[in-house]
């Protein structure tokens, strides 16, 4: 028997606001726990909640960018269920009315092309955390309680975990370029939740799906559910019958985990949220957040490619993140060569910020400073090996790279009158050398070369230093 | 003090004029508690310490001369927040529970140098038409220690008619003012939905709980409303409407006024006693130039059923959040979480208080919501047409307040319906949210009989005019509730 | 009519448990609260929308801005049981991670 599979991916991503939801609390990470909290956070008594405008507008960006309709008459729901984390025990989330309907996003898996529907997304407010510890208590920290939150939900179009993969790869990616949210699922301003069911080939009705909890990365959902793929199948073809589960996912032994059986479905009582007027979106909102919005990372991956010759896979590597393509672009515009500015971003720039587990804006390099260091290299100003200890420089100092290596004098050696004499004394002390270049031994080419350059202190320009030498040994 | 016979404004003209300081008056007032509520019952705390302090202070500033509420102790009912003062809602789980900050009535109040003398009783998180569901204690009516003194703002009521206080605040969520204010012979006063702030009422029933006014005489309520009204970013269902000077249209004539009486407020149920007390008020505006013509609302019956759905499912919501973790009554030996709140809600909450908490997440609950929640949603539509519709023609609806006087203790505690059906003339006014105020109309068997003013969305200024009007006609105040 | 069961589940929705004797109560009580309740069946409500607020406001937002957290210590003040600056509960057995 042949199977179908069918995925959905519920993705919630933390807002980039300064206040939280529905409180003027601050956003914050990393701080001791409930210090960065207030009374409505806390569920008080006699509280009430408080729509964070900025917050509903991040929301409508992230929908435009999806290609959803923004709803334009909408409210706040209240979603009710006990949880230490959720101090008021409910949610206020939006369930009748979601912010955005009707998205899609462009995949492609093995060169493939898919367009993947998103049914709808919605606003709503995040919860505190609990922490189990070994003592028989639980420990509750609301610091992220009310968080504004995202949640986007796919329709059932993704067939196979790698299609999740890139749908999530790609979500994160869009979702990054608007710039609503830092989208790192390490960080947990990105979380995914997944249900998946698997059907025989032209059964009408969806299988029975399980959920699967636990999935911290990308790799953890394909590998989650690629297990939960071959686990239902297992089921099926020995006779048995799936049944509506929530599973854990086990990096380590790489299989899901049985958590609990579900009995019919949760019973949330939702119901229009009394303590908030309604929501009304204006097409001029709609138009402005539109026109506020950057240009998405397939554009700009196609613009690489088509006309500045950037290879596919490389011009990839530029649209992780809008900071990266940014930086690229700019330093383009500064008139480096792409190509080269690629190289540099993908090689020695990555490879500081990996090392120094830092990002972009946090080094002191600018796409002007970069830029002009590539026109050095290009123009023959500086020897690519002196570009390194240049970009030591840039990426650490707020420094212009042409008035730095003319100040400590790393100018490469290129002028035929200055190096033909350097160039003919050392001649003059290797005789030797010339014979045996001339008896055929190419290796002797090496060590004059190593002479010169030692006569000047690593400046000479290698190639002009080959020609003169090819010239001048052939007079001897 | 004698409360019975001073105003706010005699009060603050001897405050004003030095004859009398505040710091005095507070000591007067809490003399008179100490003598009056042993039989009253009206307070659940006394804030003595709090109170004295405040009040020092008022005096070492000076009486805010265009302030008439400066220096004058009042009362707060408890399930209004107030920091530092332990506020209960008149329920075991939150029998501990000490506020860390101020509702923005309580902020208001002492911002206009009034004085928080303490925390009146109520019927638990305000559900219930009697103050017999407080977890502490019964309080009794002023005329009668044998009746009820209505509810839930039955300390409120009480205090302010057993003279203890000048004023009080309630809340009103489907009559919490007016009945008790009706049953003490006492003026209460509900403003329009989103006129006062609900930042620090413990909520009830979100969409219509309003905080109001409990005094003896029309322009006192005025006057406290005056300090009380007014947007709050705090909580977004107020208007951003500017405050008037409620007291602009105290003593102007009523000539011309056109007043509706619904036909539905002197039906069935209605204790004919009572109604004869309402068409004698009637006659007395007519009197004084207005017009009162019969008019219908005709789904005033349905509105009973609808609050009782809309509110009790606000409020198995709004009452989740005592589940024994953050504040408030945790149970005793809970090993698991499940048993924290099972435990902690079960021994903490009250039989009405579950009662109603079980209906509201029975008609929320998956399969019921249309027939139940929703259902209600729509009749609360057409409750709100039929008063639309009558207010196209006229300025006042008026009718009695309750249906009977004040009932005794323990008469109606153990039947849920009956007790409901006891708001059935104050509930639709907090479904379409508009004002409404109960002021005394005369006696039955020797005990009050409420008049109620309901006007349009934010004519305040309307009722008080017509109330005062009314209230300048009569000397029902002249009678001095006896207890007996 | 509402049967004792139903009531038992809603009562586990609510948090809220019963003795034996209480349920009956209640459950004779809620049934007569719904006989009441059932009234509005008599209203036609088509095309009737719901009124959830009697006060017709919109779009009432408040900018970004964050205000200072209220101090720990204060926040605490009503914890029944803590540890650190954390609120301490009974384990939670059903440990997901939502």
């Amino acid at each position: 028997m042949n199977f179908e599979t069918t995925i959905g991916l519920e993705v919630h991503v933390e807002l980039k606001t300064k206040s939280k939801m529905f409180s003027p609390a601050p956003v914050t990470y990393g701080q001791e726990p409930n210090t960065e909290t207030n009374v409505i956070d806390w569920g008080f008594p006699g509280v009430l909640p408080s729509i964070n405008r900025g917050a509903y507008q991040l929301g409508i960006m992230v929908a435009l960018a999806l290609h959803a309709d923004v709803t334009r008459e909408t409210h706040f729901d209240r979603k009710n269920y006990f949880y230490p984390d959720n101090p008021k025990a409910y949610q206020i989330t939006q369930s009748e009315k979601p912010l955005g309907t009707n998205g899609w996003v462009e995949i492609e898996v093995n060169g493939k092309k898919k367009k993947i529907g998103i049914a709808e997304l919605h606003v709503e407010e995040d919860a505190g955390k609990n922490q189990h510890e070994d003592d028989g208590y639980s420990y509750v920290d609301l610091n992220r309680q009310g968080t504004p939150l995202v949640e986007i939900v796919s329709k059932p179009d993704i067939t196979s975990p790698e299609e999740a993969y890139a749908y999530l790869e790609t979500l994160r990616q869009i979702v990054q370029f608007t710039g609503a949210s830092d989208v790192k699922m390490e960080e947990g301003s990105m979380r995914v939740d997944t249900n998946l069911s698997i059907r025989p080939i032209g059964q009408k009705h969806l299988g029975t799906k399980t959920e699967i909890k636990n999935l911290n990365s990308f790799v953890h959902v394909r590998d989650g559910l690629a297990f939960e793929e071959k686990r239902q199948q297992s089921v099926l073809l020995s006779g048995g019958e799936v049944r509506q589960e929530t599973r854990r996912w086990d990096p380590d032994a790489k299989e899901t985990i049985l958590m609990r059986v579900k009995e019919g479905a949760d019973d949330y009582r939702y119901f229009p949220e009394p303590d908030l007027p309604p929501v009304t979106v204006s097409q001029q909102w709609i138009d402005e957040v539109q026109a506020s919005l950057p240009q998405p990372p397939a554009e700009r991956r196609e613009h690489y490619i088509k006309d500045w010759g950037i290879p596919a896979y490389d011009a990839g590597v530029l649209t992780q993140t809008k900071e990266m393509s940014d930086f690229f672009e700019a330093t383009v515009a500064q008139g480096a060569d792409a190509k080269q500015a690629s190289n540099w971003l993908m090689g020695e720039v990555s490879g500081y910020l990996n090392a120094k587990h830092m990002e972009l804006g946090q080094v002191a390099l600018t796409p002007e400073h970069l830029a002009g260091m590539i026109k050095l290299i290009g123009d023959g100003t500086i020897s690519s090996k002196m570009a390194k200890k240049v970009f030591k420089e840039i990426i650490q100092h707020d420094t212009d790279p042409d008035h730095w290596v003319r100040e400590k004098g790393l100018i490469q050696l290129s002028d035929p009158a200055k190096l033909t004499p350097i160039i003919s004394a050392v001649l003059d002390n290797n005789q030797q050398s010339i014979d045996d270049f001339k008896a055929g031994k190419d290796r002797a080419i090496g060590f004059l070369v190593g002479q010169i350059m030692k006569q000047t202190h690593g400046q000479a320009n290698p190639k002009v230093v080959n020609q003169i030498l090819m010239t001048e040994i052939k007079k001897r | 003090m004698d409360y019975f016979k001073t105003s706010l404004d005699q009060l603050h003209e001897q405050l004003r004029a030095g004859q009398l300081t505040s710091q005095q008056l507070v000591d007067e007032t809490l003399a008179g508690i100490d003598k009056i509520d042993p039989n009253v019952a009206a307070f659940l705390a006394v804030n003595a310490d709090g109170a004295k302090k405040q009040a020092a202070a008022v005096d070492a500033a000076g009486i805010d001369a265009d302030q008439p509420l400066s220096g004058v102790p009042i009362a707060i009912k408890d399930n209004i927040v107030t920091k530092g003062v332990v506020t209960t809602a008149a329920s075991k789980i939150l029998a501990n529970f000490n506020p860390i900050y101020n509702a923005t009535v309580v902020e208001k109040l002492a911002a206009a140098g009034a004085i928080n003398v303490g925390k009146t009783n109520l019927d638990e998180f305000a559900m219930g038409s009697s103050t017999e569901n407080s977890a502490f204690k019964t309080t009794k009516n002023a005329w009668d220690y044998t009746r009820v003194p209505g509810g839930s703002s039955g300390g409120s009521a009480a205090a302010v008619a057993a003279g203890e206080v000048v004023a009080a605040l309630g809340s009103d969520t489907g009559g919490s003012i007016r009945q008790p204010a009706a049953f003490n012979g006492i003026v209460g006063f509900k403003p329009t939905y989103g006129r006062v702030s609900r930042w620090g009422l413990i909520a009830f029933s979100s969409s219509l709980d309003q905080i109001g006014t409990l005094t003896r005489n029309v322009k006192d309520a005025a006057q406290v409303l005056n300090v009380i009204a007014g947007h709050d970013e705090r909580d977004s269902t107020t208007a951003d409407k500017p405050v008037p000077d409620y007291t602009e249209k105290i003593g102007q004539a009523i000539k011309g006024m056109k007043i509706a009486l619904p036909k539905e407020y002197l039906g069935k149920g209605v204790d004919p006693a009572v109604a004869d007390k309402i068409k004698t008020a009637a006659k007395q505006l007519e009197d004084m130039g207005a017009t009162v013509t019969e008019v219908s609302l005709p789904h005033t019956q349905y509105a009973v059923p609808a609050y009782y759905i809309i509110a009790s499912s606000e409020a198995s919501s709004n009452l989740q959040r005592f589940d024994g973790i953050r504040y408030g009554f945790r149970a005793k030996d809970v090993h698991n979480i499940e048993d924290v709140y099972v435990r902690s809600r079960s021994e903490g909450f009250g039989p009405e208080v579950k009662r109603r908490i079980m209906l509201g997440t029975f008609s929320l609950s998956a399969g019921f919501y249309d027939a139940y929640f929703k259902k209600a949603g729509q009749v609360r539509t057409l409750i709100t047409r039929d008063f639309e519709a009558v207010f196209n023609d006229y300025d006042l609806i008026i009718g009695p307040t309750t249906p009977t006087v004040a009932f005794k203790i323990g008469e109606k505690v153990t039947d849920p319906v009956t007790m409901y059906m006891n708001d059935i003339l104050t509930i639709p006014v907090n479904l379409a949210g508009l004002p409404a105020a109960s002021v005394p109309a005369g006696f039955v068997d020797g005990m009050p009989v409420g008049l109620q003013l309901i006007g349009k969305p934010f004519a305040e200024s309307t009722i008080f005019q017509v109330a005062a009007a009314f209230e300048a006609q009569n000397d029902y105040l002249a009678q001095i509730p006896g207890g007996k | 009519m509402i049967s004792k069961d139903s009531v038992a589940h809603v009562a586990s929705l609510a948090k809220l448990q019963f003795s034996e004797a209480d349920l009956e109560k209640y459950t004779d009580q809620l049934a007569e609260i719904l006989d009441m309740v059932e009234q509005l069946e008599q209203v036609s409500t088509k095309d009737v929308p719901v009124t959830t607020q009697s006060i017709h406001l919109e779009n009432v937002m408040r900018p970004d801005v964050a205000k200072p957290a209220e101090p720990v210590t204060e926040l605490l003040k009503n914890v029944p049981t803590k540890k650190g600056t954390l609120i301490q509960v009974p384990a939670i057995i059903d440990k997901e991670d939502d």
